[in-house]
Parts: C-alpha cells; structure tokens; sequence
C-alpha cells in the first residue's frame, strides 16, 4: 500500500507573458502519490492545478524538476520512449469540460474504443464494440448510447463517456482536472460516488484536482494546497481540515460555503493578506504527515 | 383597492408566468407558471439545475429573451409599471433605471478593449446623457468606491485583462448600479469566482442593495449561495417553482422531495464514509413536459397521483409553498430525510 506511484519533485514550469516576462505557474512543487491513494490538489483559478496535471501527464514539458512514475523519469526523453507504452496506457486524464474533450463527430462507442485501437491492443472483450459497450455499462450507462454523439448527450453523461474512455485503458493512474466543476448538484453526487465505487473495485491511484473543498474533503484521502504556483501545505485530509497551519489554508478553508443560513451568515472569515505570502521559505514538516511552507508561520 | 395598493408596493409582482421557445423539436416549455413577488430591501433566491428555466425566467422579467420566445403572464410588473405591453423602446428607457442585471462571467460582459472607468461612465451617460465630464467621472470613481474597487483613480485606467476575476465582477456590479436601479437580477454572479472571492461579492451584494433600499433576485445553482445571501429562496424544477419560502425554512424545514434531494447530495453535509445521496435520472426535457409532477419519476416518495396531475402550490406556513401532493391531507405521511435539527 505505501509504494509510491508518482513523485513529483521541485516542478517549475512558467509561460512567456511577451515582452520578456514570465509567468510562474508552478514554481517548486513536490508530491508523491501512493498506490491505491487518491491525493486532492486544491487552490484558486490560476494556481498552477492543472498546469502540474499537464506536466504529469506529459502534454506540458516543465522547466525544472522531475516526475517519476514507478521510478521513470516522465520528463526525460530517453526513458520516455524506452517506456513509452507503459506510460501512455498506464496514465489517463479526464479533462473538466467533456464538450470540448470529446470528438464531436465520433460515435460514443469509437470514442471509448480509441484508446484500444490507436495503441493496437487486442480487445480483451472480443471486439472494440463489445469493450466499449462494458466500460459504458461500467460507468452506469445503457449501452443504447453507443451510437450516440456527444452533443445528444447530457453533461453528465458526456463526463461518464469520458471517464468510460479513460478506463478502457485499465489505467493505474488516473488525472481528474476539475472533472465536476461543470455539473449540476444532483449529477455531481452521481459522479463523486462513481469515482469512489471506481476507486473501491479497482484500486485507482488518483490525482484529483479541484477547487471546491468540499468534495475534496469528501473524497480524497490525502490534500496538498497551491498557492500561486507554491505548494503550500499537504496534510491527510482530516487533519488539513481539523488543523490547518497556512494562513492562506486558513482563509481558503474558512471560505467553504456552508449550506446552512444561520451558520454561514454567523461565521468569520480568515483573510489572507496577498501581499504578506512569502514563497521563499522551505516546506517544514510539522507530523510526519503534514507539511507546511514557511517554518515560522507553522506555529498552531 | 387594498389590493392594488399592496400591489403597488412591490417591487416585482410576477403572477403565472410562461415562457415557450418554439424550436425544431416543437414548443420547450421553459418557464410554467411562475408567480412570485418581491418586496424593497429583500433578496430573493432562484435555485435550480441548468435548464430549469431560471435564467428565462430572469429574462423575461428585463425583457431580454430573443423575439422566438412567446412569453404569457396574468402580472408582470416591476416597480409598479406594468412591462407586459412595453415596446422594446419604451423597455431601453426603464431598463436600468428599473431593474438592471449582473450576468455570470465577467469577462464577457465587459467589452475587453475599453477601459474600465470608461465603461462604467458609459453606462452613466447612458442614463444621464449631458452629464459634465468631471461629475461623471466623480460618479464613477464613486461607483468603484461603492463597490469595493480600492484605489479607484489608479483603477480607472486599467483594461479588464488587467484585473483579477473578482475585480472583474465588482466592475460589472458598478455598471448595472450606475443607474440606480430599483431591482438588480444577478444572474449566477459568483460562478465564476473563487471561493475565497464569492463571499466578499455575495455580501458585497448584500451590503449594496440594503443600503439602496433596492430589491434583488439572485439566481444560483449553489444552495451555499442562497444560505449565505437570500432572505427567501425559491426552488426551480422543470419550470415551475416546486418550493418557495424564507430561506430558513427552506433549509431547516424543506417539503418538497426535490430539495431534499439537493439538499443530500451535498458533500458538506454527507456524513463521512457514506455514499452521497444523488437524486436518480436526469431532469425532464420539457418539450412537451411530462403529464403530472415533472419530477415523478425522480421521486422516491412519488405517489399515483403525480404521475397524473401536477400538484399545486400547498401553503405550508404564511410565507412557505411547496409544490408537493405530499402536503395533501389525503397523503401518507412522510418523515423528512433532511433539514430540521441536522442543522440546528
């Protein structure tokens, strides 16, 4: 249980803003994800989430740092290729907006299915149709939708479609960029408890991304919080939520919204002060699982 | 006479209302039958799901749906102006000056190559054309300064790329209040936002339109959002308005199935280890929509009847009403999963 799948260290990635200037999207992070874990990012729009999502995924190359997946460096160009199949069957992403993920013009069925066909790999279940027919059906959908298009589909059953085709592959990492940020409420329930049932029977590694604490809080085992491109507190979940050291983990946690009128009106907020966020310090370890940037303001 | 009296003083007085949008498949019912009324000061709720008409609803009432949408109502007044009959001339003159309206994403709605004060001052004069120069930029700076913008004569020069997500909202705010509206519809305005955002512009919101004694509707689809800055909400399903009530009541004491459902299938209240509640299925289209209670086949406590007849609105307390065959005397009675002491 506690062999580690991911390892990320020192991620830096920016992008050119013109005119000479950079934009730090990640700026030094370091993670591991153990096997069988699903391990939350949370942060703000812009706080390099799913530039680090890209970076692992390969589809961004980073800067600095490396990401070793069972111990091959990803950013690497010669292990890549030496383990190129590996990496591009093991690891799936499912990207927030499904409308724009998914070939508008192929069939469900050929959409699930791709992955099989463009990696030549002999359909475990007799024929792409029948395989794609399963993970439909495994996902919770009648599989009366494989001739369907996307945009006949609903929003969430265009996300089922695209975590069906993330799971063709049997992947043992699995990327979820803010994949329910675009549902409604009673769907979204529908997909977090598809994604812990996934995660119960198969044993997923996931790296879930999200900006809303509250599902993370219901979902992930493990959460790491970036700020601006700094990683700036990872803890198990409950003890994140029962203890959170950062000041700016303070104010994102006191910021949840509480479906509850006299709660939410009664509470106080934390404000974090931009301008005080100090991204110079080390991450210090407080408990063995819990770290934190800054050493000084680590003090509970 | 006391009637039309009591009429006079609200602020949105809107009694079944439809809207139909004729399309290929045949008429989308998108808005049923929808009464409902506000009163100065107060900030009404609209919850839902995408499609359940929230949004028609909301633009029927600024009059902004496309010349394709057929729009039915026995009362639709803002303000006391009757705005059925209105032309589209007459609806530009009051539109502002009446009701103004924020909309979800920031960045759209603000034109990307203008400044931001520029903007701002442009919908002044739009309301005070021959306005001087120098009072309408003291109204903006002013605007910005209601809203929140600190520092305004820095700000004023800034394009809308040059401002973050929230700023963004906040400039948008002072563009739908540069006109002293008496109702501000605010079209799901936190959406787009951050967390750590949504709550400076929810009381900021509030905070504004206590202090201008004005009116809002705030349309959601995040029940924390209704929690935070609604004194009533209603409940959208399929079109119609299934609950409607102070917002304490729908959240400690809700009656209808749908929003014990929504209300469930929150993470934040789920109890840890626990599969979350989801409500099965998927909304109805609405082109024709269903016979009976629209939300039937989704309702674990739906009896015979909904599958026939749609209920009406049962009065549950003065200001509570929900659409449910339930609170019929002849129905069984049913404990409430959700609400009540859970959030005591």
């Amino acid at each position: 249980m506690c062999e580690t799948l991911l390892d990320v260290r020192g991620l830096c990635h920016s992008f050119p803003l013109g005119a000479g200037r950079y934009l730090r999207a990640v700026d030094g992070v370091s993670f591991r994800i153990r096997k069988g874990e699903i391990f939350g990012l949370v942060g703000e729009s812009g706080s390099g989430k799913s530039t680090v999502a890209r970076c692992v995924m390969n589809i961004l190359r980073p800067q600095a740092g490396s990401i070793l997946y069972r111990g091959v460096d990803v950013c690497d160009p010669a292990q890549f290729r030496a383990n190129r199949r590996m990496l591009q069957t093991e690891r799936q992403i499912i990207f927030q907006d499904s409308s724009s993920s998914l070939d508008q013009r192929m069939k469900v069925a050929d959409i699930i299915a791709e992955p099989l066909a463009v990696n030549h790999i002999v359909p475990p279940r007799g024929s792409l149709r029948a395989e794609a027919a399963f993970q439909l059906r495994y996902v919770g959908m009648d599989p009366a939708y494989l001739d369907r298009y996307p945009p006949e589909l609903s929003g969430g059953q265009r996300q089922r479609v695209a975590i069906a085709r993330a799971l063709t592959m049997e992947p043992s990492l699995l990327v979820a960029d803010e994949p329910i940020a675009a549902l409604d409420v009673s769907i979204q329930a529908q997909i977090i408890n598809l994604f812990r049932h996934l995660q119960a029977e198969h044993g997923f590694t996931f790296l879930f991304i999200a900006h809303d604490l509250a599902v993370v809080r219901y979902l992930c085992d493990r959460v790491g919080v970036l700020y601006r491109g700094k990683l700036v507190e990872m803890a198990p979940t409950k003890e994140l939520f029962d203890r959170p050291l950062h000041p700016y983990t303070k104010a994102l946690l006191s910021a949840i919204p509480i479906p509850d009128p006299r709660r939410e009106r009664a509470r106080t907020r934390f404000h974090f002060d931009e301008a005080a966020f100090d991204r110079t310090g080390g991450f210090v370890q407080v408990s063995p699982e819990h770290f934190v940037l800054g050493g000084k303001e680590a003090e509970p | 006479m006391t009637a039309d009296a009591d009429r006079a003083e609200k602020l949105l007085d809107v009694g079944r209302l439809s809207v139909t949008f004729a399309s290929p498949a045949g008429a989308v019912e998108a808005v049923r039958d929808v009464s409902l009324d506000l009163a100065p000061g107060e900030i009404l709720a609209i919850v839902g799901e995408s499609g359940c008409g929230k949004s028609a609803l909301c633009r029927a009432i600024m009059k902004l749906l496309p010349a394709s949408a057929r729009v039915q109502a026995d009362r639709l007044a803002v303000a006391g102006t009757d705005i059925r009959g209105l032309s589209e001339r007459d609806m530009c003159a009051l539109r502002g000056r009446l009701c103004s309206m924020v909309f979800q994403d920031p960045m759209t709605s603000l034109d990307p190559t203008m400044r931001i004060g520029a903007q701002i001052a442009e919908a002044v004069l739009a309301h005070e054309p021959g306005m001087k120069k120098d009072a309408v930029r003291r109204r903006v700076l002013e605007l910005m300064d209601m809203v929140g913008i600190e520092d305004p004569p820095a700000r004023y020069r800034l394009y809308p790329h040059d401002l973050s997500g929230g700023m963004r909202q906040r400039a948008v705010l002072a563009i739908a209040l540069a006109s002293r509206p008496r109702l501000l519809i605010a079209d799901e305005p936190t959406t787009a936002l951050d967390v750590t955002v949504q709550g400076q512009i929810l009381d900021l919101l509030r905070d504004i339109q206590r202090g201008l004694g004005a009116g809002a509707v705030l349309v959601t689809h995040d029940l924390a959002v209704a929690a935070r800055a609604a004194d009533r909400t209603a409940v959208m399903y399929a079109g119609r308005i299934v609950e409607i009530g102070t917002t304490e009541e729908i959240f400690y004491d809700p009656r209808h199935p749908y929003t014990w459902g929504l209300l469930a299938s929150l993470p934040s209240l789920a109890a840890e280890g626990r599969p979350l509640y989801a409500i099965p299925g998927m909304p109805p289209t609405l082109s024709p929509p269903p016979k009976g209670d629209a939300f039937a086949c989704r309702n674990r406590y739906a009896l015979a009847i909904d599958y026939d007849q749609a209920p009406p609105l049962f009065q549950v307390s003065p200001t509570h009403y929900a659409a449910t065959w339930l609170l019929d005397p002849r129905a069984p009675a049913v404990a409430r999963p959700v609400g009540g002491e859970l959030h005591v």
